[in-house]
């Protein structure tokens, strides 16, 4: 019986192939804008979520506060207010997973005949933790080694292909600002951070190191930056108060006077980035769904055609025993029927557009079965609810009204 | 006498047109038994095809009761009544009424569909059909690349194919001419020996020479209700 009525609603659909075809294209091209537009949001999601994590998650970077000499102030982190102990003392608080003391800098770095400059950090093992950066090849330096300032070394992949080609770097000597360093390890590839800089164009070296052999330190045992992890992002607002106050009553800040230091969260900012791509990819399959509603109205405007049309035909239908779920089914059906087909047309043209926009242009895009499933039963549901109508309007009239008009 | 097919007491039907209420029926009695045939007439306007669209349940009467097969109209539903159009009432109207895109077989088999009956019993109780009204070698033609005495004839395997106990003809003849609508009648002959019951409309006496009883309509009421005077011997 149902599938009597299939082979009606196909048949009808048949008889008027222009008009049909172009109803369906409303859903077409609702369908594929809202594929489309998805998978170029959730892959500006995905990419942005990349850089994230690549970054590191729940940080907090403290920088030292700043110094002014003659009313020129200079940037944070140039007043000696930051010392290794905080650091050390922040690590009790709890929530606190690690903490980094960070002294970086940039050095030029020769091995052989190539030299390079790049990137120098000087920090503690947790640092690698907190960016959650693991080893490539050899072995991490380790407290014992930050404790003794011994001229160990990490380098990352774009720094060991600059400076040693194809040659493995682990157990090799260099040379940072005339200083001779052993490659203890080297470092997985981290690609670009937010800002656009080539994360692996760098080298980790122990904070004491960095200090006494590479850039000098006019202060030793202060430090201009420390990076700390917490160990779950929703506690991040609780460490931040204990970090605040710890850290006020350790630098003997008087109630009213400003910070020495300053504090920002990572995390947060990161977050924002993240947050302001999805409101992005929403406002894309917003407009998107827009035309979806169109092609829907487009549906509704047809099928009332139809049955305006097909008056006659619905009064004999009556008149041999249809009875009013017959006649709803009837275009109820077709109306689907259009809009299902239409929104498989669509996914497949929204799909190869995804893929085009891939290889014309390098966006990332992510066609998820999740995406697609939603276009599908929206489609579905926008040919149920404006097929609807009409299909009750065919419904309820009157046989014999039905079978005397012209 | 076994209870009537149809029963109809007082019935009235007026319609809302711009000049006010028009009475297109006033207080129509009439009883039909099972297996008559009887032939409606009257002068055009005289409220017989009305009265032919309440009998098959497509119109709904103003006030009186109409009584099918034991079933009071006034009661039922509209799918209880499509019900009935589809099982109890075999309808033939003058302009065949057949669905122009679908093949014969198809517009034969169409009320099956909506009793629930599966397509292969469909389709084999439409080619008894259609070999009944002699059509069986037209099954997938459509109805407009067959004559109209042969469209009439596949209406009519429409309105049987569902074996109902009452046959209703709104002037079946009416746009054939003199030859094939007499071999349709030939056909209702047939069917009324088989112990169908019909109700015919014509205003054409030769036609409703066929029929056994004749009831005359005039001006929305029966003004004689009698035996076929010269019936002539069904041949």
């Amino acid at each position: 019986m149902k599938l009597a009525m299939l082979g009606e609603a196909w048949r009808a659909m048949g008889a008027n192939r222009l008009r049909t075809l172009l109803t369906m294209l409303g859903m077409v091209i609702g369908v594929g804008a809202v594929v489309l537009m998805m998978s170029i949001g959730q892959g500006a999601q995905y990419s942005i979520q990349q850089s994230i994590n690549s970054m590191g998650s729940n940080l907090f970077i403290l920088l030292a506060g700043h110094t002014s000499s003659g009313g020129a102030r200079s940037s944070s982190g140039s007043a000696h207010t930051l010392t290794i102990s905080d650091s050390e003392a922040i690590a009790e608080l709890p929530g606190v997973q690690s903490v980094a003391p960070i002294h970086p800098g940039s050095a030029q770095v020769v091995y052989g005949p190539n030299n390079w400059n790049t990137g120098v950090i000087g920090s503690t093992p947790a640092y690698l933790d907190a960016r959650s950066w693991s080893l490539n090849s050899g072995n991490a330096f380790t407290a014992s080694d930050v404790r003794t300032g011994t001229r160990v070394a990490l380098i990352g992949q774009t720094a060991a292909l600059n400076l040693f080609g194809d040659e493995d770097p682990v157990g090799k000597t260099i040379r940072i600002n005339q200083s001779p360093f052993t490659i203890l390890g080297t470092l997985n590839p981290k690609g670009q951070s937010m800002d656009g800089r080539d994360q692996d164009d760098s080298i980790i070296i122990p904070i004491t190191t960095a200090q006494r052999s590479v850039f000098g330190t006019q202060f030793p045992g202060t430090v201009r930056m420390i990076m700390v992890q917490t160990t779950a992002q929703d506690i991040m607002p609780v460490v931040e108060k204990s970090m605040i106050a710890l850290l006020r009553q350790r630098h003997r800040t008087r109630d009213g006077m400003e910070d020495d230091f300053s504090l920002r969260n990572l995390t947060a900012v990161a977050d924002s980035a993240a947050e302001s791509t999805r409101i992005m990819s929403l406002l894309l399959g917003a407009i998107a769904s827009v035309s979806l509603l169109v092609g829907g109205i487009g549906i509704m405007n047809i099928m009332l055609v139809s049955v305006t049309e097909r008056t006659r035909e619905i009064g004999i239908r009556m008149a041999i025993g249809a009875r009013e779920r017959d006649i709803l089914l009837q275009f109820l059906l077709e109306a689907i029927i259009i809009s299902v087909l239409g929104c498989f047309i669509g996914l497949l043209l929204g799909v190869g557009g995804a893929l085009l926009t891939n290889k014309l242009t390098d966006t990332m895009v992510i066609i998820s079965g999740s995406s697609v499933l939603v276009a599908f039963s929206v489609a579905a549901t926008v040919g149920i609810f404006f097929g609807y109508y009409p299909a009750h309007k065919a419904a309820k009239l009157d046989p014999i009204e039905a079978l005397r008009y012209q | 006498m076994s209870l009537p097919v149809i029963h109809i007491e007082n019935l009235f039907k007026s319609y809302q047109t711009s000049a006010g209420l028009f009475p297109a029926l006033k207080n129509v009695n009439l009883s039909i038994a099972a297996n008559e045939f009887v032939a409606i007439m009257g002068p055009s306007g005289s409220g017989k095809s009305t009265f032919m669209n309440i009998l098959g349940c497509l119109d709904k009467p103003t006030s009186g009761n109409y009584t099918l097969n034991g079933r009071a109209i006034a009661e039922l539903s509209r799918d209880e009544l499509a019900l009935l159009r589809n099982l109890t009432i075999g309808f033939v109207f003058q302009g065949f009424n057949l669905l122009p895109r679908m093949s014969l077989l198809d517009n034969v088999a169409l009320p099956l569909i909506y009793c629930g009956v599966e397509k292969a019993e469909r389709q084999q109780r439409a080619r008894e059909m259609l070999a009944k009204v002699n059509l069986e070698d037209k099954a997938e033609s459509l109805p407009n690349q067959i004559s109209g005495g042969q469209q009439q004839r596949i209406a009519i395997a429409r309105a049987l194919i569902n074996r109902p106990r009452l046959l209703l003809a709104d002037e079946p003849t009416g746009n054939l001419d003199s030859r094939t609508g007499d071999e349709i009648m030939k056909l209702f002959d047939a069917l009324n020996r088989e112990g169908l019951t019909i109700v015919l409309v014509t205003h054409e006496d030769d036609i409703a020479q066929h029929a056994a009883r004749q009831v005359h309509f005039h001006d929305g009421r029966i003004i004689s209700d009698q035996p076929t005077p010269h019936l002539e011997a069904a041949s």
